[in-house]
C-alpha cells in the first residue's frame, strides 16, 4: 500500500519575545532609550518593539522525517516540551511548518483532546451532534451512530441535562464517546487515554486497538509507556525537536526510560550527616542482571542495588539499605550484617543487593543508605531519599492495567475451600 | 482517494471548496450560538425583543421629541425603527465576530477547519435579533395604518449589503484581534460612535447637501437609507450616488476583510 502518511524534513520555528532586562543604567539611558522605543512605536505601530524586547527563534521541531504505512500504529513519545504536540498539531492542520512537507493519504481526524467544542450550557444530545460535527462528522453520520454513541458513553439518563451538570466523569465519557466513532482512515490521538476512571479507560484502550485492526493508521502520543507497548508497534522519540529513535516500540520504550531516570550521581545532595575519618558511601546504582547499568525495570524483572563504601578506619562497618515509595514510605529495610559480616578495612568495598523477584508495583523508588558502628553508637554516613531507580511497566499481561493500591506485589496464594 | 498536502506559506487554493465541504459546521455553530445566547435568563428570547425596543423607545424620545429633528413624513418611531433594524444587525455582527476568535480560542488551537466559519457564524445570531426587530416595525406601521410598497422585495439584497460589510469588518478585526487584544477595546467605542455617526435616530436628510456625498463614506449611511426606502414607502428618497458608493465600500471591505482573513489564519494557532 506504501505510505500513508509521509513526512519530510519538517521543521517549526516558534518566535518569542523577552522583555528586555538591562540594568537601568543612568536616567539619560532610560530617556534615550524610552524616546527611542517611541520613535520605532510611531514608525512600525504593530511590530514588536525592538528596543524594548529580545526576540528570540526556538525550533520546536526540526529535519523531523519518517513514513507510517498503512495500518501500522505508530507511538510518538518523548519528555514534555520535546515538540510531540507540535507535530500533532502540524499533522492536524492546526499550524503551518516553517519548512518541510507532509504528504497524507486518507481523512484525517486528529483527537489532540476529548471535548473539544462542549458547551457547558448545552444538552449531552446537543453536544453530541455539535462535537461530532466539529470533529468532521456528517449530521446523518452521527444520527445513525447516535445510539451507538449514547451506550458506550453510559449517559442515556442525562441526555437531556446541561453537561454543565455533568461530573467530570461523565464529561469524559460522552466526549471520547463520540470521538471513538469516527470512521478517520488516519487517526491522531493525543493522550486521551489520561482520563476517565479506570474501567472506562479499559474501554477506551479497546476501542483504540479495534479501530487499529480495521486497517487504519493511528499516530498515538502518550505519557503512559505500557499504553504504547500494548497499542503501538512502532514508535518514534522525539528529543528536543528531533527523532532521536524510531523502530520497534519494545526497544524504543525501553531507551527511553532508562534515559528517563537519569543516574543522578550527586549522593551529596542527599547527605544529611557524615563523620570524617570514618567510612562513606561514594556510589548507589542499581543494575540488570546482566550487569548493565540500567535504573529502569519492569514488574518482576530481577535487579541489583550496587554499594561502593570508601573506609578510612579498619573499625567494622555495618549498612542499613531502606528502600521507600515515591512518598518516602519506607516500604522495607535490610542490614549488611543480616547475612554477612560487617565490613573492615580501609579502602574501597563493592556490595550488592540482589532483588531476585523484586515484590515493587510500579512507581519510583528512594533509596536511603546508612553507614554505622554494629553497636549502632556511630553513624558514619546516611544519605537519605535518593531517586534511585523505577518500575515502569511488567513482564506479567495480567497487570498492564493494573491499578490496585498498594506498593507490594506479593505472591500469594488464593485457594477455594468449598 | 483524500489527499492533503501540507507545506509552509501554502496559501489555500481550495478555500471555497473546503467551506463548502464544512457547511454543516456553520450551521451547528450558529445552531449552538443561538441556543446558547438566552440560556440560563428569566425571560430568554424575550430579550431579542427588548432590546431594539428600548433603544427604539430612547432614540425616539430623545432626537423626535426633544431634539425636535424632522421626520420625513411619517411617524418618528417607524423613522428610527427602520434604521435599527440594519444598524442593530451591522453593530451586533461586528461586536460579536470581533470577539469570536477569542471565545473559540479552545477549538482554535485544538482542532482544523477553515477559521472564517467562526466569524461568519455570528452573523446568523445577530439574524435572528433583526427578524424580531422587523416584527416590532410591522406592529408599528399596523398600528400607524402603514402600509409597505413594492419596494419591500428589495429587502433581501439591503441586507446582504449590511452583512457584507460588517462581516467584512468583523473578518478585519477578528484577525487583527488575535494578535492585538486592543481592538477588543475599541470595538465597543467605536460601534457606540457610529450609533450617532449614521442615521440611525434622524433622517440623513438633515445633512447639509454639499456634505452628503462625504457622510455617504460611512456604508451604513447608504444602508440605512436604503431601508427606509424600501420600508417607508413614497416618503423616503433615496440619494443614490450615496447608495453606489456604500455598495463599492462595502464589497471593498468584504473582499479585503476575507483576504486578510485568510493570509493571517495560518498563524491563529500560533499566537491565540
Amino acid at each position: 500500500m506504501g505510505a500513508v502518511i509521509k513526512v519530510e524534513n519538517l521543521g517549526k520555528k516558534y518566535v518569542i519575545s523577552h522583555q528586555r532586562r538591562e540594568s537601568r543604567g543612568t536616567l539619560r539611558d532610560a530617556m534615550t532609550r524610552t524616546a527611542r522605543g517611541a520613535w520605532q512605536r510611531v514608525r512600525h505601530p504593530l511590530s514588536p518593539n525592538r528596543e524594548l524586547l529580545d526576540l528570540e527563534e526556538m525550533w520546536a521541531l526540526r529535519d523531523v522525517s519518517f513514513e507510517v504505512q498503512q495500518g501500522e500504529r505508530l507511538g510518538i513519545i518523548g519528555r514534555n516540551g520535546a515538540g510531540k504536540s507540535t507535530l500533532l498539531k502540524i499533522l492536524s492542520r492546526i499550524t503551518q511548518p516553517t519548512t518541510g512537507r507532509v504528504h497524507l493519504r486518507g481523512r484525517v481526524s486528529s483527537l489532540l483532546e476529548v471535548g473539544t467544542g462542549f458547551h457547558p450550557e448545552l444538552t449531552g444530545r446537543e453536544n453530541i451532534f455539535l462535537n461530532g460535527a466539529i470533529l468532521g462528522m456528517a449530521r446523518q453520520e452521527i444520527k445513525k451512530k447516535f445510539d451507538e454513541i449514547v451506550a458506550f458513553a453510559e449517559t442515556e439518563k442525562f441526555l437531556d441535562t446541561a453537561v454543565k451538570h455533568y461530573s467530570s466523569g461523565m464529561y469524559v465519557r460522552l466526549a471520547f464517546a463520540v470521538a471513538a466513532h469516527l470512521e478517520p482512515e488516519i487517526l491522531i490521538v493525543d493522550e486521551v487515554l489520561a482520563v476517565g476512571d479506570v474501567a472506562f479507560q479499559k474501554k477506551c484502550l479497546g476501542k483504540m486497538e479495534s479501530v487499529a485492526r480495521e486497517g487504519r493508521t493511528v499516530l498515538f502520543v502518550s505519557h503512559n509507556m505500557d499504553a504504547i507497548d500494548k497499542m503501538t508497534s512502532h514508535c518514534a522519540w522525539l528529543d528536543a525537536g528531533q527523532i532521536k529513535s524510531i523502530g520497534a516500540s519494545k526497544s524504543v520504550v525501553k531507551g527511553y526510560l532508562e534515559e528517563g531516570f537519569q543516574c543522578n550521581s550527586d549522593l551529596s545532595r542527599f547527605r544529611i550527616s557524615s563523620l570524617p575519618g570514618t567510612a562513606s558511601l561514594t556510589e548507589l546504582a542499581v543494575e540488570d542482571v546482566s550487569r548493565n547499568r540500567f535504573s529502569t525495570f519492569r514488574q518482576g524483572e530481577p535487579f541489583s542495588i550496587l554499594l561502593r563504601i570508601e573506609c578510612q578506619t579498619v573499625s567494622p562497618v555495618d549498612a542499613a539499605v531502606v528502600v521507600e515509595n515515591a512518598r518516602e514510605q519506607a516500604l522495607f529495610t535490610t542490614h549488611l550484617t543480616d547475612m554477612s559480616e560487617p565490613i573492615a578495612g580501609n579502602g574501597g568495598h563493592l556490595l550488592s543487593i540482589q532483588l531476585d523477584k523484586p515484590a515493587l508495583r510500579r512507581g519510583k523508588y528512594l533509596v536511603s543508605v546508612a553507614l554505622f558502628s554494629p553497636d549502632k553508637h556511630s553513624f558514619y554516613d546516611v544519605v537519605y531519599h535518593f531517586p534511585l531507580f523505577e518500575i515502569a511497566g511488567t513482564l506479567d499481561p495480567r497487570f498492564i492495567d493494573d491499578t490496585r493500591w498498594g506498593d507490594l506485589y506479593l505472591p500469594i496464594q488464593w485457594k477455594r475451600l468449598t | 482517494m483524500h489527499e492533503t498536502v501540507i507545506e509552509p506559506g501554502k496559501n489555500l487554493k481550495d478555500f471555497w471548496r473546503e467551506l463548502w465541504a464544512y457547511r454543516e459546521l456553520f450551521l451547528f455553530l450558529a445552531w449552538r450560538d443561538i441556543l446558547v445566547r438566552y440560556k440560563q435568563t428569566v425571560i430568554g428570547v424575550a430579550w431579542s425583543v427588548l432590546r431594539p425596543l428600548l433603544s427604539l423607545i430612547i432614540l425616539t424620545i430623545v432626537f423626535g421629541r426633544v431634539a425636535r429633528l424632522p421626520s420625513d413624513n411619517v411617524p418618528y418611531s417607524i423613522l428610527v425603527c427602520a434604521a435599527i433594524l440594519p444598524w442593530q444587525f451591522f453593530s451586533n455582527t461586528i461586536t460579536t465576530s470581533s470577539e469570536s476568535l477569542l471565545s473559540n480560542q479552545n477549538m482554535i488551537t485544538k482542532i482544523y477547519f477553515p477559521r472564517i466559519i467562526i466569524p461568519s457564524t455570528t452573523m446568523v445570531v445577530s439574524l435572528v435579533d433583526f427578524l424580531s426587530a422587523l416584527g416590532i416595525l410591522a406592529c408599528l406601521m399596523l398600528w400607524h395604518g402603514l402600509w409597505p410598497t413594492w419596494r419591500i422585495v428589495v429587502l433581501p439584497a439591503l441586507l446582504l449589503l449590511a452583512a457584507a460589510a460588517s462581516l467584512g469588518v468583523g473578518y478585519w478585526i477578528s484577525a487583527l484581534n488575535v494578535k492585538y487584544r486592543d481592538f477588543r477595546h475599541v470595538v465597543p467605542f467605536a460601534v457606540q460612535f457610529g450609533l450617532y455617526a449614521s442615521p440611525v435616530g434622524f433622517s440623513s436628510n438633515v445633512i447639509p447637501e454639499k456634505w452628503r456625498f462625504w457622510y455617504s463614506l460611512n456604508p451604513m449611511v447608504g444602508v440605512i437609507d436604503g431601508f427606509r426606502w424600501a420600508l417607508l414607502g413614497g416618503q423616503a428618497n433615496l440619494y443614490l450616488p450615496g447608495f453606489l458608493l456604500a455598495i463599492g465600500l462595502a464589497v471593498v471591505i468584504f473582499a479585503s476583510g476575507v483576504r486578510f482573513f485568510t493570509r493571517t489564519e495560518r498563524v491563529f494557532a500560533d499566537i491565540i
